[in-house]
């Protein structure tokens, strides 16, 4: 038998021999008959690699690369720069083709970095734990609910509106698996609004900035949270954190969230990777991996997997995670990312971005027929109103070559024809510029269509 | 690490928890082979005063260098006191498992389960 290719005729029928079976099917029988579909699957003929190329060449042609718009696309993911350095590293083979490490300190390398991985995310978050990653953002805020759970054993989440909706979902998905139930906090001109907390409230779950963009006073949720007994948990986009005060300093329990903006490209949709960092209290609930420093017997510095016991691996039914292979590759991504940016070049793209986005919604709200959904401080993303109806608008622009961002109205009925507008540090002045001219003739063009048709 | 011992004011489980007896109280830790085979203990999970623990199910857990394990509750009863200092130095399991490194007291719901343990010389016998 060789590796890339089928069994033969030959083959199969010296394999179903050895173990005494007759045919492939009734390897399947234990498999109910109503379970199964009782066909040939509709395949094609087979094709050549030539003709597979042609084909998956023209169903690539149907999307729309970010890099083919002026895209101001975010709501989670962001288009942001990835410098070739971060490719020229992470294709190398010893970090491209490893599973998950099983005896870990084989590989000092991998080791190494997920440490340094750690380090920064801790120094990010203000937290004094991090794990080597986890899946992705939603997965980590839902992992958070657990570890809370776990930790004071009640039975309630509170969770903001102003959550990323699909961490929303994951959680609720969860926790209904563990008996609990969620509450949703309202928005209040685009902050999360806490009442007080009953005390079965085992976590608060927000998000920074939250989903419509507004900068939330984390202080003062956490303050609430805690005078109840309850833990705080932030889903946080990573970047603005260099400019924000840190979660750790406003008293969050938990600081979690989607590390795609640290130097992973949008790629439709992933991988990319999850952060999870915590109080030092939290560290043994924590999910995940963590490796750490240490000196080996002759005195030299050495990495360990310090924590690691609590794995899916190593005893399956008590597992508080179930993280094995993990996103180390796009963790380490992110890591070069972050040394690439330095601590001081961190800060210059946030303000940058802080910059241009001041600047974006000025402009854009100036424009007749666009109003602010809400006025908070804003980092790198705002939520407007549209008089006219926003997927009329976005196609207009986008015939354009502009993606004027995310409409609000699948995730979000209250805001209609709200509009979510991102910009990165690739979204250029006078990429804004476009933007407002391409708002301001396609509202217009679809309020005289609307008149129109009122009048007919 | 202390020698290998087995008190014989000590009664016993099969899952190598002791108990001492104190009337309708007992203090529960684990045994000199458990520590033993756990290796260094690095963390005690603490359960809740008031938590309900039942002979022969997992109330706790220790952590060692080799691994996680379950502690089981040799008695049926409800927890009054935890060892707060294993917080700092879950080592004491290992230095001192039947003194300063004990685990949990519990009142006892039902004392004669008491009667279904094992002495010093006949839980010595099952580690052979």
């Amino acid at each position: 038998m060789t590796r890339y290719t089928s069994v033969t005729d030959a083959d199969l029928s010296e394999m179903l021999g050895t173990i005494g079976v007759d045919s492939v099917e009734e390897l399947f029988a234990d498999i109910p008959a109503s379970l199964r579909m009782q066909r040939e699957l509709s395949l094609g003929p087979g094709l050549s690699e030539q003709e597979v190329y042609e084909e998956l060449k023209t169903l690539a042609a149907r999307s729309t690369s970010a890099e083919d718009e002026v895209s101001f696309l975010g709501a989670g993911m962001y288009d942001h720069y990835a410098p070739a350095l971060i490719d020229s590293i992470i294709l190398r083979s010893e970090f491209l083709t490893p599973y998950t490490p099983y005896q870990p300190e084989i590989s000092q390398g991998g080791l190494q970095a997920m440490f340094e991985y750690q380090t920064a995310i801790s120094e990010l978050t203000g937290l004094p734990v991090s794990n080597a990653s986890v899946y992705e953002g939603p997965s980590a805020v839902a992992a958070a609910g657990y570890v809370a759970q776990n930790t004071n054993d009640r039975k309630r989440f509170v969770i903001s509106r102003g959550v990323h909706p699909h961490s929303r979902e994951c959680v609720r998905t969860l926790a209904h698996a563990w008996e609990m139930d969620v509450v949703e906090a309202p928005l209040t001109n685009g902050v999360t609004a806490l009442e007080d907390l009953t005390d079965d409230v085992s976590a608060v779950i927000v998000q920074q900035p939250n989903f419509l963009g507004a900068v939330e006073d984390l202080t003062s949720l956490a303050n609430t949270a805690k005078q109840a007994g309850a833990l705080t948990i932030a889903a946080c986009d990573p970047l603005p954190l260099a400019l924000l005060k840190t979660p750790g300093e406003c008293g969050v329990d938990i600081a979690v969230g989607e590390g795609q903006t640290l130097g992973n490209r949008l790629d439709f949709g992933g991988p990319s990777f999850g952060f999870f960092a915590a109080t030092q209290a939290l560290v043994r609930r924590m999910p995940g991996r963590i490796a750490g420093e240490t000196k080996d017997i002759d005195g030299k510095r050495g990495f360990v997997l310090t924590l690691q016991t609590r794995e899916q691996h190593i005893r399956r039914e008590k597992a508080t995670s179930n993280i094995c292979t993990a996103q180390a590759l796009n963790a380490l991504a992110g890591v070069i990312y972050l040394s690439w940016l330095g601590r001081r070049g961190i800060v210059e793209l946030v303000e940058l971005m802080l910059q241009r986005t001041a600047y974006a919604r000025d402009r854009l709200q100036s424009i007749e027929g666009v109003t602010l959904i809400h006025d908070q401080p804003v980092v790198r993303e705002f939520a407007i109103n549209l008089d006219a109806p926003v997927q009329r608008v976005v196609a207009r622009c986008q015939e354009q070559g502009i993606n004027p961002g995310y409409a609000l109205g699948r995730d979000y009925p209250e805001y209609e024809n709200g509009l979510l507008v991102a910009i990165t540090e690739r979204r250029t002045k006078a990429d804004i510029d476009r933007l407002a001219d391409a708002l301001t003739a396609a509202i217009a063009a679809e309020r005289t269509t609307g008149t129109r048709k009122a009048r007919a | 690490m202390a020698d290998p011992s087995y008190p014989d004011d000590l009664k016993y489980y099969q899952e190598h928890d002791w108990a001492r007896i104190d009337g309708d109280s007992a203090t529960f830790g684990i045994t000199w082979y458990a520590q033993d085979a756990l290796g260094e203990v690095v963390f005690f999970d603490a359960p809740k005063v008031g938590a309900e623990v039942s002979k022969g199910q997992a109330y706790t857990e220790v952590e060692s260098v080799k691994a996680v394990s379950d502690v089981f509750a040799p008695l049926s009863g409800e927890v009054t006191a935890v060892n707060e200092s294993l917080a700092d130095k879950p080592e004491t399991i290992n230095e001192d498992p039947y003194g300063e490194g004990w685990l949990v007291k519990v009142k006892l719901t039902d004392p004669s389960e008491v009667d279904s343990l094992m002495d010093s010389t006949e839980y010595q016998a099952t580690l052979d």
